[in-house]
């Protein structure tokens, strides 16, 4: 067991309410050690957003045990930096804010906190923008801020839900490198989870690929590219091979599970 | 008040031409009325004249500070301290769900006794003081603020608590950062549903028995027959709940920049 990174054992999640019951999870086992990027693919309402919630401490789940750094994460929030799908930037605090707000809520002084968020400025292409309103910012400039305020909340491992999911291909591309430099500056634990194989594969050392709900872990995949990955990497006939296997995975996973929504 | 907040002149010239319709509007009506009352010779007990109306208001200058202090006053503590009930009370309905099932029908229930049956009830409880008036534009005020304020929080966004909460926060910190927050655009909305109100509650309050106000000084000149001297009380208590409602409104785009994000000028 890796005590640093993120384990889960056998993780089952029903969702219930009133008029009916809801199985998003049944049996997911997935491992990241300490310092790799692994994502997770699959399509939507597979479950993906369940897992990480459950990462976050959000959510119970029904069985089996999530652990961040060895620790128990069910029920226990604050022990990982939280990308929610949604942006989620609070539209009362100026940019500046929004970035520090994790260290601010861990109980960094605030000045050393907005310090630390002003240096990061620059390098998450936001310079200018410090004293902004949210809604005075492009979609990207809003994924990017809220990239920036996961990053500066103190864990060294980080959950992204769909990060770039609202993005369109061009800026999609551009995030997705730049993301990769961002994390070349400082390594970082990272959980990705996308219904974009090629995101998944441009950015991850291993893939794991959900089936529909209930959403189980259909195949894994090892990444073999040398990280930071080339722009022109998903032209290599290595990378559409590999492009090709998970695609084929993710159809054969369809089969097999419950009829659900198409994937995206 | 409106000067400082309209800072560059641009600001002002737009604030004119917005209210400048109003302003018109009101000349205009004034004006009719005037002629109506000329054109019909319509007795003054009846319906006064507006310049007859000018003419007791220079009668009465002297009187009129007192009394209009009085119930500035008794307003203001009013809106106060039912704010503070309010806000109380918002939060105490949104924390617990079974308190806001037992307590939101008496609530409403509360706002539907006449405050006319209400304020003689008060006087024998609390004197002819100001004690009595407060209460009234309290039990006034708190009811928009309260509800408003606590609709907001339990409409909060759920994500950005669970946001917050993923980033380790404890209760009094999801308030801090999202809660409060969110809910002081409505806190404001009912703020000014209750300011709008409560120089017109403290009136209502005075009417019954009180030895200063413009209210007492209506009552006086209702037994005095003197209408137009009535009109004056009232174009008082008009005056100063606008000026009561303009000041909230200044207040709430101070207290909320974010809302009016979209007017910022660049940044210097
Ligand atoms: N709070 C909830 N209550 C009931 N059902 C839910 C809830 N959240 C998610 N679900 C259901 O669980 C399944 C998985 O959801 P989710 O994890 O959001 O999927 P994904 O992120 O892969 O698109 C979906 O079918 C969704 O409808
Ligand atoms: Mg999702």
């Amino acid at each position: 067991m890796q005590a640093e990174g993120i384990e889960l054992h056998r993780l089952s999640h029903v969702f219930t309410t009133r008029r009916q019951s809801v199985a998003a999870l049944d049996g997911v086992d997935l491992s990241v050690a300490a310092g790799r990027f692994v994502s997770v693919v699959g399509p939507s309402g597979c479950g993906k957003s369940t897992i990480l919630r459950i990462l976050a401490g959000l959510l119970v789940p029904t069985a089996g045990e999530a652990l961040v750094r060895g620790e128990t994460a069910s029920g226990r929030p604050g022990l990982v930096a939280y990308m929610p799908q949604k942006d989620l930037l609070l539209p009362w605090r100026r940019a500046l804010a929004n970035a520090s707000l994790g260290a601010e809520i861990a109980g960094v002084p605030t000045r050393d906190a907005r310090r630390r968020a002003l240096e990061l400025f620059g390098a998450f292409g936001l310079s200018g923008f410090e004293h902004s309103w949210p809604v005075q910012l492009s979609g990207g400039m809003r994924q990017r801020l809220a990239l920036l305020r996961t990053f500066l909340i103190p864990s060294p491992v980080m959950l992204l839900d769909e990060p770039f999911g609202a993005l369109d291909a061009i800026t999609r591309r551009q995030m997705q490198q730049w993301l990769q430099q961002v994390l070349a500056r400082e390594s970082r634990t990272v959980l990705l989870v996308t219904h974009d194989v090629e995101e998944a594969l441009v950015l991850s050392d291993e893939v794991y690929v959900m089936s529909p709900r209930p959403g189980r872990m259909a195949a894994r995949v090892a990444v073999p590219f040398e990280r930071p990955r080339q722009p022109g990497l998903v032209t290599a006939p290595a990378f559409v091979a590999l492009k090709a296997d998970l695609l084929a995975a993710l159809d054969a996973g369809a089969s097999s599970g419950s009829p659900c929504e198409p994937a995206v | 008040m409106l000067a400082a907040f309209f800072r560059t002149p641009r600001k002002a010239a737009s604030a004119a031409r917005e209210y400048l319709p109003a302003a018109l509007l009101l000349i205009l009506l004034i004006a009719g009325w005037e002629a109506w009352v000329r054109a019909f010779d319509t007795k003054p007990y009846i319906l006064p004249a507006p310049s007859r109306v000018w003419s007791a208001f220079l009668d009465v200058r002297s009187q009129i500070p007192g009394h209009a202090r009085t119930t500035l006053v008794e307003a203001l503590l009013g809106l106060t301290i039912g704010a503070g009930i309010g806000v109380t009370l918002a939060a105490l309905l949104s924390a617990m769900p079974l308190l806001r099932r037992v307590l939101y029908p008496l609530l409403v229930i509360s706002q539907t006794i006449p405050m006319v049956v209400l304020a003689p009830l008060l006087i024998a409880w609390f004197g002819f003081g100001m004690t009595p008036k407060i209460v009234v534009v309290a039990l006034i005020a708190f009811f928009p603020i309260a509800v408003s304020t606590a609709d907001a929080l339990t409409g909060a966004d759920r994500e950005m608590v669970g946001l917050v909460r993923s980033m380790g926060a404890g209760r009094l910190q999801v308030l801090r950062y999202v809660l409060f927050p969110a809910a002081l655009p409505a806190f404001f909305a009912g703020l000014k549903i209750a300011a709008a109100y409560a120089v017109a509650g403290a009136v209502i309050g005075e009417w019954v028995g009180a030895s200063s106000g413009l209210g007492l000084f209506i009552t006086r000149s209702q037994r005095a027959f003197r209408v137009d001297q009535i009109f004056v009380a009232v174009a008082f208590v008009a005056f100063a709940s606008v000026a009561l409602f303009a000041a909230v409104h200044v207040l709430s785009r101070l207290a909320l920049p974010w809302m009016y994000a979209h007017e910022e000028e660049s940044e210097s």
